[in-house]
């Protein structure tokens, strides 16, 4: 087999793993699925897209891209404050929707209340900018051979050292912090942990903050790497689920790895199947991991 | 002018009682079992494709075309997507609730990629036309044709709200309910929890794949384009606002959403130009997600809802 699908997959894996930490965690902290995690990452994308253009336009002239790569300092900081603004929105969906509902109690309603905020959201961003595809940049890039066979962009190789840096450091977050692990005791046992003096809502908060800006990240890697839609981040929902799955819900590295695992499975199965039934092979993952280990990789059963 | 909107209206009713039937099959998975479906879209669009399939003429270059009878093929649709509906319920029902979510999510996605990729089958994304459409002889006479398909259409939900009552009140219906409300309690008093909840949604999808065939049938035209998740959605709004666990509420809220959603739509044609109108539409689609989610918030009921069934011998 090709080689190149290995690059291919790897990087949509880090695409999806990124994402799907946020849904693991919201799905293991708030226990519920959130149908709205994808909202997240097409926010974060339309966000950046349209900070860069206002850094751009604040700095009055063309600011030179960086090295080899296509996007200058401006995508940097505006990919870092749409992190933080995507955060933000979910943090003020959670305010308005979710915390209210689970407030009242069950699980079920807060999925299906996500499953209208992320159509609200969504065609929110088709209203604002439209359903016409966007770029970051529409330099063409020079991919590189970095193994026999095997060519990536420069883009490409900083998405995947910056997943990388990002679950590095998420994992440090939630083995070596006081708040990873106030994060992993509610996920277990809210009542519990509140009762051992954690601050219950706090946690949720930084759980909403976490998920949404690395699903921003996910966001903008999509976004250099092929382009931006209104529908990227709800295409990428299925995958998101399936790895957040596969890898065990609530487990930071079950999510990467169910990431990887989605993503180069997909990209393997193109050349077999062809590319327009991409979309269906986390469906089938998904299917297999229900129907032989439910728990996942590093799941416990519950 | 009178007999255009009177057909207008036969139209409008029609089209909105052909998504009455799809809440009913809702409303015996969610309203009645408590389990939540995100795929309605596939199970709708398997039922429309199956129905096709039977009861189109032999086509060229597509698979099917077996050119039976109307009605054999609304009893296909519904054989086909009761079983689908089976196999997913088989494999999700000892799952948590949210993994049912998840999965119906994914059947969805997963059928429309067949519809819009399987040429030989679908007709690919140019979707399947000539559909025989019932009464198809009067079709010359819009306001006739109409009526009669309104009439038929009228028929069927009447046959099926009177079924699913008595279902509904018998001890089958009753066990759901209990299920719903403290499976424990079911569990102890030796119910199989899993098996009747795999009946219900089995026989909920199954209603859905009806309704699909039925609305391929009015139209006489089917593409993939209609079966997106918007039509899910759609037909969450329409089951919560005229209140889940109520057959009569899926009714009123199919006729009353499908009405705004004609109105938005007939008011963004009004007010936009046509350039922005493709845009403008997604304002509409924006309006019922924040509609569903503020129904959910300040009246979870919904308009008519379910009456409280503690017994008739109480208070």
């Amino acid at each position: 087999m090709n080689p190149q699908f290995f690059a291919d997959g790897l990087l949509m894996g880090a695409m999806i793993g990124l994402g799907a930490i946020g849904v693991t965690l919201t799905y293991s902290i708030l226990r519920f699925a959130n149908f709205a995690h994808g909202e997240f990452v097409t926010w974060g994308a339309y966000g950046t897209l349209a900070l860069t253009g206002a850094i751009g336009f604040a700095a009055g002239s063309d600011i030179d891209a960086i090295g080899p790569f296509s996007f200058g300092w401006p995508l940097l900081i505006a990919g870092l404050a749409a992190a933080i603004l995507t955060g933000l929105l979910a943090l003020a969906l959670d305010l308005i929707l979710f915390a209210r509902l689970r407030a009242k109690g069950t699980a079920i309603i807060m999925v299906m209340a996500s499953f209208g905020a992320s159509m609200a959201l969504r065609s929110l961003c088709e209203f604002f900018f439209t359903s016409a595809p966007r770029y970051y940049s529409r330099d063409i890039q020079i991919a590189i051979e970095i193994l026999p066979g095997m060519r990536m962009t420069p883009d490409q190789l900083f998405m995947i050292g910056l997943t990388a840096v990002l679950v590095a450091a998420m994992h440090l977050l939630m083995t070596r912090t006081t708040l990873g692990r106030s994060m992993r005791a509610v996920s277990e046992n809210p009542a519990l942990s509140s009762v051992v003096g954690i601050d219950v809502d706090r946690i949720v908060r930084a759980t909403w903050l976490i998920g949404g800006a690395l699903a921003a990240a996910a966001g903008v890697m999509s976004g250099i790497v092929v382009q931006i839609r209104p529908f990227m981040g709800f295409d990428l929902l299925l995958p998101l689920f399936a790895a957040a799955i596969l890898g065990g819900i609530g487990s930071v590295p079950g999510a990467i790895l169910g990431g990887l695992i989605v993503g180069l499975a997909e990209a393997a199965a193109v050349p077999l199947i062809g590319a327009n039934f991409r979309a269906a092979v986390a469906f089938l993952l998904l299917t297999a991991v229900l129907l032989l280990r439910p728990a996942g990789i590093f799941g416990v059963r519950e | 002018m009178s007999l255009d909107l009177l057909g207008y209206g036969a139209f409008f009713l029609a089209t909105a009682l052909s998504f009455g039937i799809i809440c009913l099959g809702l409303n015996i998975q969610w309203g009645q079992t408590g389990l939540f479906n995100v795929g309605v879209a596939g199970f709708v669009a398997i039922g429309a494709y199956a129905s096709a399939l039977l009861t189109t003429p032999e086509t060229a270059g597509r698979f099917g075309g077996f050119d039976l009878p109307i009605f054999i093929g609304w009893a296909g649709a519904a054989a086909i997507a009761g079983l689908i509906s089976a196999a997913v319920g088989a494999l999700t029902m000892r799952l948590r609730a949210d993994y049912l979510a998840i999965t119906t999510f994914g059947i969805a996605v997963t059928i429309q990629l067949l519809a819009l990729n399987l040429q030989s089958l679908t007709g690919g994304p140019f979707g399947i036309g000539f559909i025989p459409r019932p009464f198809a002889a009067v079709q010359e006479n819009a306001l006739l044709f109409n009526l009669a398909n309104l009439a038929l259409i009228l028929a069927v939900v009447t046959v099926l709200y009177l079924a699913l009552e008595r279902l509904l009140r018998s001890p089958w219906g009753r066990v759901l309910r209990a299920i719903r409300e403290d499976e424990t309690a079911a569990l102890s008093l030796g119910k199989n929890a899993r098996a009747y909840r795999l009946q219900a949604f089995a026989l909920g999808g199954a209603i859905m794949g009806l309704a699909g065939a039925i609305q391929g049938h009015f139209i006489g035209f089917i593409a993939p384009d209609n079966y997106v998740s918007a039509l899910t959605f759609q037909v969450w709004a329409m089951l919560i606002v005229g209140g889940a666990g109520s057959n009569r509420g899926a009714l009123l809220g199919a006729v009353l959403v499908w009405g705004l959603w004609s109105a938005s739509g007939a008011l963004i044609a009004a007010l936009f130009p046509p350039d922005q109108q493709a845009r403008a539409a997604a304002l509409q689609i924006a309006m019922i997600g924040i509609m569903l989610a503020a129904i959910l918030l300040f009246r979870p009921r919904g308009l008519i809802g379910e009456r409280g069934t503690v017994s008739r011998f109480v208070g």
